[in-house]
């Protein structure tokens, strides 16, 4: 297992620090912030006292190993926006997007879950063809849409939920409700595909034949085979959950990462973009590992052969 | 674990007991083209301790017949009609639900390909316990223990610690072992072996038919073999249902179907096998193949192949009605009732001298 | 289940099944038959059906109603100015309402629709062409070549694409061609992903060992063993993708990084209105609604796609009518 783990650990890695190297790369070519940050009339030497002093003189290559020397003392520099330590403003706003997003992917497997698997006993039942026509709509509907939406419903006009911020616990209807659109209607795809495709193997009838029912062969034959695809496809909806943080936060106002990073971006604010891109990124690559051992948990065919075979 | 089974006469000197009695079985498949019928009307009864083999080719709706015995019949399969008497119980009858009580204790299937048919994600100790765990309610514990006493029983060297072992680290026999163990666990009336031994290389083949025997003599099991092969036929089976497009064309003891065949489609697979053959000599094959089933025609089903084909078969189905026993023996006309030789041939009569 | 479904041979066609004509005209028949089938079984699904008219009205609307309506979509007419919709009293250009200067709704969206799909159409055309070929190959020679293409898709797919595409259109202006590419570049991972599974798979067949055998080049045997029998796949992936392709573009129009005004373009029309929601609320829903209409037709059509070109699966198509399907009547002979 640990053997096993080293090499996911190894091979995820990789991606990681393409990822940080790109990042960089990319953030350093949206143009000079001295232009952004200084008064339109500023003399070429205040100009380049600016550049000098956030190091943006050196050539590309010294501003990356001082980047890189930086991520291993978790020091991302200071924001230009506001003086404050990068890293820490990153941390400050992971917390208010972890919450969404982990409170979101928890509804989005057991809602799942659930309605996957009922609508897979009855392939092309009644409750199949609801389902599955349910979470197609869930998966063409835009989500900044969908929050427009929700906002001109409940909070417009029945004005029973706030348009924005993060007070109260009505305030986390909307938002969860839109982020959570995009990984149940694929989720719940998943499930029932897999389900249906494990209720139609040899095993499940031959578990049949042994006498198990219906719910027997639900929740211990098929259920178990059908998790894994489900949980790959989790790994996805989790990077696609920042996507969709991005548009959920800037529309009502969270005070996540997502909304942190295009603020960055919008206001050419290198550090902290990089910090919060670097802490996103290792996020979702612990995710991963994660993901990868539950697999294997659950299927012992990927593990490594520890026992003799 | 003795059971009732055991207190049968054993031998073969007095007629067994019927354990499973088909009747007019008929199952129906929907296909977006329409409904066509892939079993149509088929008898054939199994006895404790004997083996009764479905021989067919493929396509030809042994498999399906053995899945609408289990009860394990593809969603777009429909029983459309008949009975399956199980000791004295009509499993057509019943609600799938109430089925369940004899999928296990009464009903056993093995099927073809082990490794597709075994839980990929489950250890065989906990796929071999499963019977026990919900049909007499062990333990874990206690099903693990029975575990290990069935992978004795079929033969499965170190079972303590080869029971917490997934199904892909045995090899295709171990694996088809573990299959046959499943479905004897309970110690079944009747066990169903779907080509059990298919997809294995020769000298398994006989280890698991011989295990197959083994198990039988020892619980009186009914065993209903489904097999392509005449020579497991001949070497294991006690009876014989010859089947052709759906439909049961010649039954009967398998030393008498063998030696004198009564529908031309037996005897043209007889024919085909190469026993006696000369070097050079060609081959004896079936011209044609089986009719699909969309366009069975409505006479004799053999009737695109049968080198006796007359009007009368083009225009009417022959049902399979008793033959006598034997005409090569001068007393035929004295030979018993059981156990009978049926075809469904309007000439079977007159086959033997054709 | 054994079953074949073939073309049914007339009872005395089989007697004479050993003539040569009758052997040969079977291919022919049944590759006809196979198209015949696919049609047929697309009207038996009545959402599939609706959903590919639909996607023909929307498709037919993008291509030919801005020649039509173009002029309309941009007159400016302040009389006009935030009517409400389903009202024919200003005449049937106004029948969705008009925004804030004036202009008909129904025009503009009919203008937006061809800016949608003129981005969508070729960044799903880009990635599929691309990601295709370049998995087909990685999966078809195994190897180094493998390893490193999926390293690379895990690379794209481990970003977050919104997040790379508003990177990329900040550094890069945000034009049509740059969002045709930088959607294009994050979705290649997803053909390439699934080409590269399905050809490793096939690789390994016997019929593409025969091929070898008989000296064929690699690249012959992708394109003449491999390539057909992963395209269905590809095309339904398509299909799926082009819904995702619209929402993105729609997304980062919305961000206003997208397709900037005066173009315009459904996510835009939704942003646009956005501060009008409390007075002029069409303004936003309409476009939304139309991105809707469009995924879901897609969406459906494609999940019908997967299953019907799929031999395994087609015979769910046959389920649903389990009472209504006319039963061939059985010939049989009742003893």
């Amino acid at each position: 297992m640990l053997i096993y783990l080293r090499k996911r650990i190894i091979s995820s890695a990789l991606p990681l620090a393409v990822v940080i190297v790109g990042v960089f790369a990319l953030a350093r070519m949206t143009g000079n912030p001295a232009s952004l940050y200084l008064p339109l009339n500023a003399t070429q030497q205040m100009r380049d006292d600016f550049t000098a002093r956030n190091g943006l003189d050196q050539p590309l290559l010294v501003q990356m190993a001082d980047y890189f020397g930086g991520v291993l003392k978790l020091d991302f520099g200071q924001s230009l926006r506001t003086g404050q330590d990068a890293a820490a403003m990153a941390l400050r706003a992971f917390p208010a997007t972890l919450q969404l997003a982990a409170t979101t992917m928890v509804l989005a497997v057991v809602l799942a879950l659930l309605v996957g698997c009922w609508a897979a006993l009855k392939p092309n039942g009644v409750a199949d063809r609801i389902s599955s026509f349910i979470s197609m709509a869930a998966a063409s509907i835009p989500d900044f849409w969908l929050a427009i939406v929700g906002i001109w419903v409940f909070a417009i006009t029945l004005g029973w939920l706030p348009t924005s911020g993060v007070s109260g616990a009505g305030a986390w209807v909307l938002p969860i409700a839109t982020l959570l659109l995009r990984p149940f209607g694929v989720l719940v795809q998943i499930v029932r595909g897999s389900m249906v495709s494990a209720l139609s193997e040899p095993y499940i009838k031959l578990a049949r034949s042994r006498g198990a029912g219906e719910l027997r062969v639900v929740t211990h034959h098929a259920l178990r085979n059908a998790a894994a695809p489900a949980l790959t496809v989790a790994g996805d909806l989790t990077v696609g959950l920042v996507n969709g943080a991005v548009v959920v936060e800037t529309i009502f106002g969270w005070p996540g990462i997502g909304k942190l990073m295009i603020d960055s971006i919008l206001q050419r604010d290198f550090a902290v973009l990089q910090a919060a891109v670097l802490l996103t990124a290792v996020a979702i690559f612990a995710l991963n590992i994660l993901i990868d051992m539950g697999y294997a948990l659950l299927d012992a065919r990927v593990r490594p052969v520890t026992a003799k075979a | 674990m003795k059971t009732a089974a055991q207190t049968v006469l054993p031998g073969k000197t007095r007629a067994q007991d019927v354990v499973l009695s088909v009747r007019d079985l008929a199952v129906d498949i929907r296909t977006y083209r329409g409904t066509v019928r892939a079993v149509n009307g088929v008898d054939f009864e199994a006895r404790a301790g004997e083996t009764l083999a479905l021989l067919g080719e493929s396509g030809c709706g042994k498999s399906m017949t053995a899945k609408a015995l289990a009860g394990i019949m593809d969603p777009v399969c429909d029983l459309a009609g008949g009975e399956i008497v199980l000791n004295g119980t009509d499993l057509a009858a019943l609600t799938p639900k109430e089925r369940l009580k004899f999928a296990g204790p009464e009903l056993g299937i093995v099927f073809q390909d082990a490794l597709t048919a075994l839980n990929p994600v489950y250890t065989v100790g906990t796929q071999l316990g499963e019977a026990f765990r919900i049909h007499q309610g062990l333990s874990a514990r206690e099903a693990k223990v029975q575990a290990i006493e069935l992978m004795k029983r079929v033969g499965i060297p170190e079972p303590e610690s080869r029971v917490n072992s997934y199904p892909h680290q045995f090899s295709g026999g171990m694996r088809q072992r573990i299959l046959i163990a499943m479905a004897v666990a309970l110690n079944p009336r009747l066990l169903i072996a779907d080509e059990p031994t298919t997809a294995l290389d020769v000298t398994v083949q006989a280890q698991i038919m011989q295990l197959l025997r083994k198990l039988r003599e020892e619980g009186q099991m009914a065993v209903v073999l489904i097999t392509h092969d005449l020579a497991v036929v001949a070497e294991e089976a006690d009876s014989v249902a010859v089947m052709y497009a759906g439909n049961v064309v010649e039954s009967g003891p398998v030393s008498q179907v063998f030696s004198d065949p009564r529908h031309p489609y037996t005897k043209g697979l007889l024919e085909s096998v190469p026993v006696h053959v000369e070097r050079g000599a060609h081959l004896k094959s079936i011209a044609g193949s089986p009719p699909e089933l969309h366009d069975i025609p409505s006479g004799c089903v053999y009737q695109s192949r049968c080198p006796l084909v007359q009007e009368i078969c083009r225009a009417e189905r022959p049902r399979l009605l008793p033959v006598n026993g034997s005409a090569t023996n001068n007393h035929s006309e004295t030979l018993p009732p059981r156990p009978g030789r049926a075809a469904a041939c309007h000439f079977s009569e007159e086959l033997n001298n054709a | 289940m054994k079953t074949s479904l073939n073309e049914p041979a007339a009872p005395d066609q089989v007697a004479a099944a050993g003539q040569p004509q009758s052997v040969k005209e079977q291919p022919v028949r049944d590759k006809k038959d196979g198209n015949l089938n696919l049609l047929r079984l697309l009207l038996k699904d009545r959402f599939a059906t609706v959903s590919a008219l639909l996607l023909m009205v929307i498709g037919l609307t993008a291509l030919i109603g801005p020649a039509l309506m173009g002029d309309l979509a941009t007159k400016q007419n302040l009389l006009f100015a935030n009517k409400a919709p389903f009202s024919l009293a200003y005449g049937w250009e106004y029948f969705l309402g008009s925004d804030s200067l004036g202009r008909s709704m129904l025009a503009r969206l009919v203008v937006a629709s061809r800016t949608t799909f003129s981005v969508a159409l070729p960044a799903v055309a880009v990635a599929l062409v691309i990601g295709s070929l370049w998995g087909v190959w990685a999966g078809y020679h195994r190897g180094w070549r493998e390893n490193v293409s999926m390293r690379i898709a895990d690379v794209i797919m481990s970003f977050p694409s919104l997040l790379l595409a508003v990177v990329v259109l900040y550094v890069f202006s945000p034009s049509a061609g740059n969002i045709v590419l930088i959607l294009a570049l994050t979705r290649i991972p997803i053909y390439l992903r699934t080409a590269r599974a399905e050809s490793a798979e096939l690789q390994s067949r016997t019929f593409v060992d025969a091929a070898r055998t008989f000296g064929a080049r690699p690249n012959a045997i992708i394109g003449r063993h491999v390539i057909p029998v992963v395209l269905p796949t590809l095309l339904t992936l398509a299909t799926l993708e082009f819904c995702y392709v619209m929402l993105a573009e729609s997304s980062l129009s919305f961000l206003g990084i997208g397709i900037q005004p005066p173009d315009v373009s459904w996510g835009l029309m939704v942003s646009q209105g956005r501060q009008y929601l409390q007075t002029a609320w069409w303004l936003s829903i309409f476009p939304g609604v139309a991105i809707v209409l469009t995924t879901i037709a897609a969406n459906v059509l494609a999940a019908w796609l997967r299953i019907a070109t799929d031999p395994a699966q087609r015979w769910r198509l046959a389920l649903p009518r389990k009472r209504l399907i006319a039963r061939i009547p059985v010939k049989e002979a009742k003893p």
